[in-house]
C-alpha cells in the first residue's frame, strides 16, 4: 500500500496550488509510467480516504499512462514496449537498457474551481430575484 | 460564474523525496561513503548477507555501519549488531518501504565521515521500495534459490531498478532444482547488462566477489 504514500504526496502539491479557501480541486490529472508499480484501485481509494472534508474531496484522478519506450541501439530508433516482461525491441530483438520512457510518476495538471465565485454569483442573483418579487406590488 | 482553471503543474508526484535523496547521495559521495539499499522478499536473506558482509568488513577495517527497516520488532539490528558494527533500526509500524527522510532522521547523529560503507536494509517487499531513492548510490535486488526463477519477471519494477542482481542461498540450488540459466535469463530480460552475483552467506561462496564488487563500486564513486 505504498499508493498511501503517493496519494499524500498527491494532496501536497494540489494545496499548494490553491491559493483561496474558497477553491476546490475538480480533478488532477497524473502522468504514471507502466514500471512504476501503482495501483490503479489502491491509489483512488487512498486519494479518497485521505482528501475528505477537505478542498480535495470528491476531484477525480485521471491518469494517463505512459508505455515503456526504450532506445534500440541497433536500430538506432525509440521504441515501445508492448509489456514489461522483456526490454527487447520488438522490431529487431535486441536487449536494451536504455529507458526512455516508463518510470514517470507526475502530476501534470490541477482542474481548480473556485466556489467563492460559482456558487456566490448565481446566488446573489436569485436573491436579488426574490428581493424584487417580494417588494413588487 | 468563474469557470474552472487548469493549472499546468508537471511535477514528480515523488519530488519531495527525490530531493532530498540526491542530497543525501551528494553528501554521502562528498563523504566517501558508498550507500547501499538491499531489496528483497521478506526472507530472501538480506539480512543474512548484511550480517556475513558486516562481520568481514569489520574484521578487515572497513568502517561499515547498517540501518534495517522492519514493520516491527528490532530483531534484525540486534542480530546485525552481533557484527561489531553500528546498526539502527528503523520500525516503520505498518510502512511497506523506507522513505529518504527516515533514513536521514536514524543517522543524523552518526559520525559519517568516519563511515565507508552505509547498508540500508529496506522492508522485505518486491514492489513497493522500487519508487523511493533513499539516497544510494547502489541497489541490490536480492533473489533467493528458493523462490524461483521467476521472480524478475514478477517483479520487473524492482529487478529493472536495480544495479546488481544477488542470488542468495546458492547452496541450496540444486535441492530447490534453481534452473540457473533461467533466473540468469530473465534477470537479463528485465534489466540487461546487470551484474549477477551469486552468494550463499551461510557457507560463505561468492563473498569474496561480493565484497570486491562493493570496493569497487566505492573506488568508482570517489573518482
Amino acid at each position: 500500500m505504498h499508493e498511501l504514500s503517493i496519494a499524500h504526496s498527491i494532496v501536497e502539491i494540489a494545496k499548494q496550488q490553491l491559493t483561496s479557501p474558497t477553491e476546490r480541486v475538480r480533478s488532477i490529472r497524473l502522468r504514471i509510467g507502466a514500471l512504476s508499480c501503482v495501483h490503479r484501485d489502491s491509489l483512488y481509494f487512498s486519494f479518497d480516504l485521505i482528501t475528505a472534508d477537505t478542498p480535495l474531496a470528491g476531484a477525480k484522478l485521471l491518469i494517463d499512462e505512459l508505455p515503456i519506450v526504450v532506445f534500440c541501439p541497433n536500430c538506432e530508433a525509440l521504441r515501445e514496449l508492448p509489456g514489461i516482461q522483456s526490454f527487447t525491441c520488438p522490431a529487431c530483438g535486441t536487449r536494451t537498457a536504455d529507458l526512455r520512457q516508463g518510470r514517470e510518476l507526475d502530476v501534470e495538471s490541477i482542474e481548480v474551481v473556485d466556489e467563492g465565485h460559482s456558487v456566490n454569483t448565481p446566488t446573489s442573483h436569485m436573491v436579488t430575484a426574490e428581493a424584487r418579487a417580494r417588494t413588487s406590488p | 460564474m468563474i469557470e474552472p482553471r487548469i493549472l499546468e503543474v508537471r511535477t514528480k508526484i515523488l519530488k519531495k523525496n527525490d530531493e532530498l535523496a540526491r542530497a543525501m547521495r551528494a553528501e554521502f559521495q562528498r563523504l566517501g561513503v558508498l550507500v547501499v539499499n538491499l531489496v528483497s522478499s521478506p526472507g530472501t536473506g538480506k539480512t543474512a548477507l548484511l550480517q556475513e558482509t558486516l562481520r568481514r568488513m569489520v574484521e578487515a577495517g572497513w568502517p561499515a555501519a547498517a540501518v534495517v527497516g522492519d514493520l516491527e520488532t528490532d530483531n534484525d539490528a540486534r542480530r546485525l549488531a552481533q557484527s561489531g558494527a553500528t546498526v539502527r533500526q528503523i520500525m516503520t509500524h505498518g510502512m511497506c518501504h523506507l522513505e529518504a527522510d527516515m533514513v536521514q532522521r536514524h543517522i543524523a547523529d552518526w559520525d559519517l565521515g568516519s563511515l565507508e560503507y552505509l547498508f540500508i536494509e529496506n522492508v522485505g517487499n518486491l514492489v513497493c521500495p522500487s519508487s523511493w531513492d533513499l539516497g544510494e548510490s547502489v541497489r541490490v535486488a536480492l533473489l533467493s534459490v528458493t523462490e524461483g526463477e521467476d521472480k524478475p519477471l514478477k517483479y520487473p519494477n524492482l529487478f529493472n531498478t536495480a544495479d546488481v542482481a544477488v542470488i542468495t542461498k546458492i547452496d541450496l540450488a540444486e535441492a530447490c532444482e534453481f534452473d540457473r540459466s533461467a533466473a540468469l535469463d530473465n534477470l537479463a530480460a528485465i534489466r540487461p547488462g546487470i551484474r549477477v552475483i551469486e552468494t550463499s552467506a551461510k557457507r560463505g561462496i561468492g563473498l569474496d566477489v561480493w565484497l570486491d564488487y562493493l570496493r569497487q563500486m566505492r573506488e568508482r564513486m570517489m573518482n
